[in-house]
Protein backbone atom coordinates (compact mmCIF):
# COMPACT_ATOMS: atom_id res chain seq x y z
CA UNK A 1 0.00 0.00 0.00
CA UNK A 2 1.06 3.38 -0.55
CA UNK A 3 0.18 7.00 0.99
CA UNK A 4 1.15 10.42 0.59
CA UNK A 5 2.79 12.38 2.77
CA UNK A 6 0.82 14.97 4.62
CA UNK A 7 3.60 17.30 4.83
CA UNK A 8 5.43 17.47 1.52
CA UNK A 9 3.16 15.37 -0.99
CA UNK A 10 5.49 12.55 -1.21
CA UNK A 11 4.57 9.25 -2.34
CA UNK A 12 5.14 6.86 1.09
CA UNK A 13 5.44 3.21 1.02
CA UNK A 14 3.54 1.53 3.80
CA UNK A 15 4.76 -2.16 5.05
CA UNK A 16 1.97 -4.29 4.79
CA UNK A 17 1.66 -5.70 8.01
CA UNK A 18 2.09 -1.85 10.11
CA UNK A 19 -0.23 -1.32 13.02
CA UNK A 20 -2.60 1.36 14.03
CA UNK A 21 -0.60 3.52 16.76
CA UNK A 22 2.94 2.61 15.00
CA UNK A 23 4.63 5.62 13.58
CA UNK A 24 5.39 6.35 9.95
CA UNK A 25 8.27 8.67 8.29
CA UNK A 26 8.37 10.33 5.14
CA UNK A 27 11.73 9.51 3.26
CA UNK A 28 11.69 12.48 1.63
CA UNK A 29 11.04 15.24 4.54
CA UNK A 30 11.33 13.47 7.32
CA UNK A 31 8.00 14.09 8.49
CA UNK A 32 6.39 11.69 11.24
CA UNK A 33 3.01 10.28 11.43
CA UNK A 34 1.01 8.24 13.73
CA UNK A 35 -1.42 5.56 11.75
CA UNK A 36 -4.52 6.96 12.70
CA UNK A 37 -6.36 4.21 11.16
CA UNK A 38 -6.10 1.42 8.97
CA UNK A 39 -8.28 -1.02 6.39
CA UNK A 40 -7.73 -3.58 3.59
CA UNK A 41 -7.32 -0.54 1.04
CA UNK A 42 -6.96 2.92 3.00
CA UNK A 43 -4.67 4.40 5.27
CA UNK A 44 -5.02 7.71 7.47
CA UNK A 45 -2.13 9.25 9.17
CA UNK A 46 -2.21 12.17 11.53
CA UNK A 47 0.78 13.86 12.79
CA UNK A 48 2.76 12.18 15.48
CA UNK A 49 3.69 14.02 18.62
CA UNK A 50 7.11 15.28 19.15
CA UNK A 51 9.62 13.25 21.31
CA UNK A 52 8.68 14.67 25.30
CA UNK A 53 10.76 14.98 27.79
CA UNK A 54 9.76 12.22 29.71
CA UNK A 55 9.84 9.62 26.54
CA UNK A 56 11.93 6.46 27.14
CA UNK A 57 11.61 3.14 29.42
CA UNK B 1 -10.39 -16.79 29.30
CA UNK B 2 -8.29 -14.05 30.44
CA UNK B 3 -8.19 -10.94 28.30
CA UNK B 4 -4.69 -8.77 27.89
CA UNK B 5 -4.54 -5.33 27.08
CA UNK B 6 -1.38 -4.04 25.55
CA UNK B 7 -1.74 -0.01 26.69
CA UNK B 8 0.29 2.38 24.39
CA UNK B 9 0.61 5.87 22.89
CA UNK B 10 3.02 4.92 20.58
CA UNK B 11 3.79 1.36 19.21
CA UNK B 12 7.36 0.39 19.05
CA UNK B 13 8.59 -2.92 18.45
CA UNK B 14 8.09 -3.83 21.87
CA UNK B 15 4.24 -3.57 22.04
CA UNK B 16 3.79 -5.27 18.59
CA UNK B 17 5.94 -7.96 19.96
CA UNK B 18 3.47 -8.71 22.88
CA UNK B 19 0.21 -8.02 21.00
CA UNK B 20 1.48 -10.34 18.30
CA UNK B 21 2.75 -12.94 21.32
CA UNK B 22 -0.42 -12.78 23.50
CA UNK B 23 -2.36 -13.85 19.70
CA UNK B 24 -0.09 -16.36 18.89
CA UNK B 25 -0.61 -17.88 21.94
CA UNK B 26 -4.38 -18.53 21.67
CA UNK B 27 -4.91 -15.20 24.18
CA UNK B 28 -7.37 -12.85 23.94
CA UNK B 29 -5.51 -9.33 23.56
CA UNK B 30 -6.03 -6.11 22.29
CA UNK B 31 -4.11 -3.12 21.91
CA UNK B 32 -5.49 -0.01 23.34
CA UNK B 33 -3.98 3.67 22.63
CA UNK B 34 -3.88 5.44 26.16
CA UNK B 35 -4.33 9.11 24.38
CA UNK B 36 -7.57 7.89 23.82
CA UNK B 37 -8.93 7.61 27.50
CA UNK B 38 -10.79 9.76 29.64
CA UNK B 39 -11.65 8.98 33.43
CA UNK B 40 -13.07 10.44 36.02
CA UNK B 41 -13.31 10.09 39.80
CA UNK B 42 -17.08 8.36 39.39
CA UNK B 43 -16.34 6.43 36.78
CA UNK B 44 -16.57 2.74 37.37
CA UNK B 45 -14.48 -0.17 35.61
CA UNK B 46 -17.25 -1.67 33.06
CA UNK B 47 -16.76 1.69 31.54
CA UNK B 48 -13.49 0.76 29.81
CA UNK B 49 -12.93 -2.50 27.92
CA UNK B 50 -9.50 -3.28 29.41
CA UNK B 51 -9.89 -6.77 30.00
CA UNK B 52 -8.35 -8.18 33.06
CA UNK B 53 -4.58 -7.52 32.77
CA UNK B 54 -3.16 -4.15 31.73
CA UNK B 55 0.11 -3.55 30.36
CA UNK B 56 1.38 -0.38 30.97
CA UNK B 57 3.34 0.64 28.06
CA UNK B 58 3.67 4.05 27.24
CA UNK B 59 6.66 5.70 26.16
CA UNK B 60 5.86 8.92 27.85
CA UNK B 61 6.74 8.40 31.63
CA UNK B 62 4.10 10.90 33.00
CA UNK B 63 1.29 9.54 31.01
CA UNK B 64 1.97 6.06 31.92
CA UNK B 65 2.03 6.80 35.03
CA UNK B 66 -1.01 8.42 35.86
CA UNK B 67 -2.99 6.50 33.54
CA UNK B 68 -1.88 3.50 35.93
CA UNK B 69 -3.30 5.83 38.75
CA UNK B 70 -6.20 5.91 37.27
CA UNK B 71 -6.57 2.60 36.50
CA UNK B 72 -5.54 0.97 39.70
CA UNK B 73 -8.28 3.41 41.05
CA UNK B 74 -10.92 1.37 39.06
CA UNK B 75 -9.77 -1.71 40.19
CA UNK B 76 -7.91 -2.78 37.32
CA UNK B 77 -4.62 -5.20 37.11
CA UNK B 78 -1.88 -3.04 35.93
CA UNK B 79 1.87 -3.98 35.32
CA UNK B 80 3.60 -2.11 37.22
CA UNK B 81 1.81 -1.01 39.32
CA UNK B 82 1.66 3.20 39.80
CA UNK B 83 3.94 2.45 42.71
CA UNK B 84 6.43 0.93 40.85
CA UNK B 85 6.20 3.10 38.11
CA UNK B 86 6.83 6.33 40.21
CA UNK B 87 9.88 4.76 42.41
CA UNK B 88 11.75 3.48 39.31
CA UNK B 89 10.74 6.90 37.02
CA UNK B 90 12.31 9.13 38.80
CA UNK B 91 16.24 8.37 39.83
CA UNK B 92 16.31 10.50 43.22
CA UNK B 93 13.37 8.14 44.50
CA UNK B 94 15.07 4.51 43.17
CA UNK B 95 18.86 5.17 44.92
CA UNK B 96 17.20 5.86 48.38
CA UNK B 97 14.67 2.60 47.90
CA UNK B 98 17.92 0.65 46.86
CA UNK B 99 20.06 1.91 49.17
CA UNK B 100 17.01 1.04 52.13
CA UNK B 101 17.32 -2.32 50.75
CA UNK B 102 20.71 -2.59 51.06
CA UNK B 103 21.37 -3.36 47.39
CA UNK B 104 24.76 -2.43 46.20
CA UNK B 105 24.63 0.92 43.98
CA UNK B 106 26.97 3.77 43.37
CA UNK B 107 27.26 6.65 45.87
CA UNK B 108 24.91 9.40 44.64
CA UNK B 109 25.08 12.71 46.45
CA UNK B 110 21.85 14.59 46.33
CA UNK B 111 21.73 18.52 46.18
CA UNK B 112 19.25 21.03 46.22
CA UNK B 113 20.86 24.42 44.91
CA UNK B 114 22.92 25.72 42.28
CA UNK B 115 25.96 26.20 45.42
CA UNK B 116 25.38 23.01 47.40
CA UNK B 117 25.60 21.10 43.83
CA UNK B 118 28.98 22.96 43.29
CA UNK B 119 29.95 22.33 46.94
CA UNK B 120 29.38 18.67 46.52
CA UNK B 121 30.94 17.87 43.30
CA UNK B 122 34.00 20.22 44.54
CA UNK B 123 34.05 17.88 47.60
CA UNK B 124 33.71 14.59 45.69
CA UNK B 125 36.18 15.13 43.12
CA UNK B 126 36.16 14.73 39.75
CA UNK B 127 35.14 12.75 37.67
CA UNK B 128 31.87 12.89 38.52
CA UNK B 129 28.58 12.13 36.47
CA UNK B 130 25.89 14.12 37.08
CA UNK B 131 22.17 13.42 35.83
CA UNK B 132 18.43 14.48 35.30
CA UNK B 133 16.61 12.90 38.15
CA UNK B 134 13.79 12.14 35.99
CA UNK B 135 14.68 11.14 31.95
CA UNK B 136 15.00 7.98 29.68
CA UNK B 137 17.60 6.93 27.13
CA UNK B 138 20.87 8.84 28.74
CA UNK B 139 19.38 11.82 28.26
CA UNK B 140 20.63 14.94 30.20
CA UNK B 141 23.56 12.35 31.72
CA UNK B 142 26.84 13.47 31.67
CA UNK B 143 30.32 12.92 32.74
CA UNK B 144 31.97 15.85 34.51
CA UNK B 145 35.51 15.79 34.64
CA UNK B 146 36.73 19.23 35.42
CA UNK B 147 35.83 22.60 37.41
CA UNK B 148 35.03 24.34 34.37
CA UNK B 149 32.64 21.86 32.96
CA UNK B 150 30.78 21.56 36.32
CA UNK B 151 29.84 25.45 36.80
CA UNK B 152 28.91 25.13 32.76
CA UNK B 153 26.06 22.39 33.27
CA UNK B 154 25.39 23.76 36.73
CA UNK B 155 24.55 27.19 35.27
CA UNK B 156 22.70 25.59 32.09
CA UNK B 157 20.39 23.52 34.51
CA UNK B 158 20.12 26.84 37.00
CA UNK B 159 18.88 28.44 33.16
CA UNK B 160 16.20 25.19 32.56
CA UNK B 161 12.37 26.18 33.08
CA UNK B 162 11.29 23.00 34.82
CA UNK B 163 11.74 23.20 38.70
CA UNK B 164 13.53 19.73 38.34
CA UNK B 165 16.30 20.94 36.81
CA UNK B 166 17.27 22.06 40.99
CA UNK B 167 17.20 18.90 41.34
CA UNK B 168 21.00 17.62 41.64
CA UNK B 169 22.16 13.72 41.29
CA UNK B 170 25.62 13.99 41.38
CA UNK B 171 26.90 10.29 41.34
CA UNK B 172 30.55 8.57 41.47
CA UNK B 173 32.04 7.83 38.40
CA UNK B 174 32.52 4.06 38.63
CA UNK B 175 35.60 2.39 37.17
CA UNK B 176 33.64 0.19 34.40
CA UNK B 177 34.72 -1.66 31.38
CA UNK B 178 33.31 0.20 28.65
CA UNK B 179 29.65 -1.67 28.76
CA UNK B 180 27.33 -2.14 31.14
CA UNK B 181 24.38 -4.71 31.94
CA UNK B 182 20.65 -4.93 31.62
CA UNK B 183 18.56 -7.74 33.16
CA UNK B 184 15.24 -8.35 32.19
CA UNK B 185 13.20 -9.14 34.86
CA UNK B 186 10.08 -10.73 34.99
CA UNK B 187 8.28 -11.81 38.14
CA UNK B 188 11.01 -13.61 40.10
CA UNK B 189 12.79 -14.90 36.93
CA UNK B 190 15.41 -13.12 35.05
CA UNK B 191 14.45 -13.58 31.69
CA UNK B 192 17.63 -12.99 30.12
CA UNK B 193 20.74 -10.28 30.46
CA UNK B 194 22.93 -8.35 27.82
CA UNK B 195 26.10 -6.52 27.95
CA UNK B 196 25.54 -3.19 26.29
CA UNK B 197 28.72 -1.78 24.98
CA UNK B 198 28.88 2.51 23.91
CA UNK B 199 29.07 3.62 20.59
CA UNK B 200 32.48 4.57 19.42
CA UNK B 201 32.72 8.54 20.87
CA UNK B 202 29.75 7.98 23.37
CA UNK B 203 30.18 7.50 26.97
CA UNK B 204 26.70 6.57 27.23
CA UNK B 205 25.80 2.64 26.90
CA UNK B 206 21.74 3.02 25.68
CA UNK B 207 20.90 0.98 22.72
CA UNK B 208 19.27 4.08 21.86
CA UNK B 209 22.69 6.07 21.61
CA UNK B 210 23.66 3.52 19.36
CA UNK B 211 25.20 1.25 22.12
CA UNK B 212 25.71 -2.63 20.82
CA UNK B 213 23.80 -5.42 22.56
CA UNK B 214 25.51 -9.06 23.48
CA UNK B 215 24.14 -11.98 25.29
CA UNK B 216 25.33 -11.69 28.76
CA UNK B 217 25.54 -14.89 30.90
CA UNK B 218 23.06 -15.05 34.07
CA UNK B 219 25.42 -15.73 36.84
CA UNK B 220 24.19 -16.69 40.58
CA UNK B 221 25.17 -12.87 41.45
CA UNK B 222 24.19 -11.36 38.82
CA UNK B 223 20.86 -13.29 38.91
CA UNK B 224 20.37 -12.69 42.80
CA UNK B 225 21.22 -8.50 42.67
CA UNK B 226 18.95 -8.16 39.60
CA UNK B 227 16.00 -10.24 41.55
CA UNK B 228 16.77 -8.46 45.35
CA UNK B 229 16.58 -4.62 43.42
CA UNK B 230 13.25 -5.46 41.40
CA UNK B 231 11.76 -6.69 44.51
CA UNK B 232 13.25 -3.34 46.52
CA UNK B 233 11.11 -1.40 44.03
CA UNK B 234 7.91 -3.24 44.11
CA UNK B 235 8.71 -5.95 41.23
CA UNK B 236 6.97 -6.74 38.04
CA UNK B 237 8.03 -6.47 34.27
CA UNK B 238 11.55 -4.74 34.72
CA UNK B 239 14.88 -3.70 33.23
CA UNK B 240 17.37 -3.62 35.75
CA UNK B 241 20.67 -1.48 34.67
CA UNK B 242 23.91 -3.24 36.63
CA UNK B 243 27.66 -1.73 36.10
CA UNK B 244 30.92 -3.83 36.90
CA UNK B 245 32.38 -2.23 39.22
CA UNK B 246 36.58 -2.96 39.51
CA UNK B 247 36.47 -3.57 42.81
CA UNK B 248 33.34 -4.15 44.35
CA UNK B 249 30.91 -5.98 41.81
CA UNK B 250 27.84 -5.25 40.35
CA UNK B 251 26.10 -2.48 41.23
CA UNK B 252 22.09 -1.50 40.68
CA UNK B 253 22.49 2.24 39.40
CA UNK B 254 18.84 2.32 37.54
CA UNK B 255 15.46 0.22 36.85
CA UNK B 256 13.47 0.90 34.11
CA UNK B 257 9.50 0.33 34.61
CA UNK B 258 8.10 -0.10 31.06
CA UNK B 259 11.65 -2.23 29.53
CA UNK B 260 12.51 -1.80 26.09
CA UNK B 261 13.89 -5.15 24.78
CA UNK B 262 14.00 -4.57 21.08
CA UNK B 263 18.26 -4.83 21.79
CA UNK B 264 18.24 -8.15 24.02
CA UNK B 265 15.61 -10.01 21.35
CA UNK B 266 18.29 -9.24 18.81
CA UNK B 267 20.88 -11.32 20.19
CA UNK B 268 18.99 -13.61 22.57
CA UNK B 269 17.38 -16.43 22.22
CA UNK B 270 14.48 -16.05 24.89
CA UNK B 271 11.19 -15.48 24.55
CA UNK B 272 11.11 -12.00 26.27
CA UNK B 273 7.65 -11.15 25.02
CA UNK B 274 6.47 -14.25 25.92
CA UNK B 275 7.56 -14.54 29.59
CA UNK B 276 6.09 -11.61 30.00
CA UNK B 277 2.24 -12.30 28.66
CA UNK B 278 2.80 -16.01 30.49
CA UNK B 279 3.89 -13.58 33.65
CA UNK B 280 0.50 -11.20 32.79
CA UNK B 281 -1.98 -14.25 33.16
CA UNK B 282 -0.61 -15.67 36.10
CA UNK B 283 -1.00 -12.09 38.17
CA UNK B 284 -4.53 -12.16 36.90
CA UNK B 285 -5.68 -15.32 37.52
CA UNK B 286 -4.47 -14.72 41.20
Amino acid sequence: MKTQCQECGAEINVPDDIMVGEILTCPDCGGNFEIASKSEDKIELKPAETIGEDWGQ
Amino acid sequence: MVKVCVLYDKVRFEEKALYDTAKKKGIKAQIIDAKTITVNNESKRKTLQLGDVVLQRCISHFRGLYLAACLEFLGFIVINKFKVGETCGNKLITSLTLAKSKIPTPKTHFAFSAESAIEVINTTGFPIVLKPIIGSWGRGVFPIRDEEVANMFIEMREENDSPLARIYYVQEMIRRPPRDLRCIVVGDKVVTAIYRYSAENEWRTNVSRGGKAEVAPITNELEDIALRAAKAVGGGILGVDLMEDEKRGLLVHEINNTVEFRGASNVSEADIAGAMIDYALTIAKR
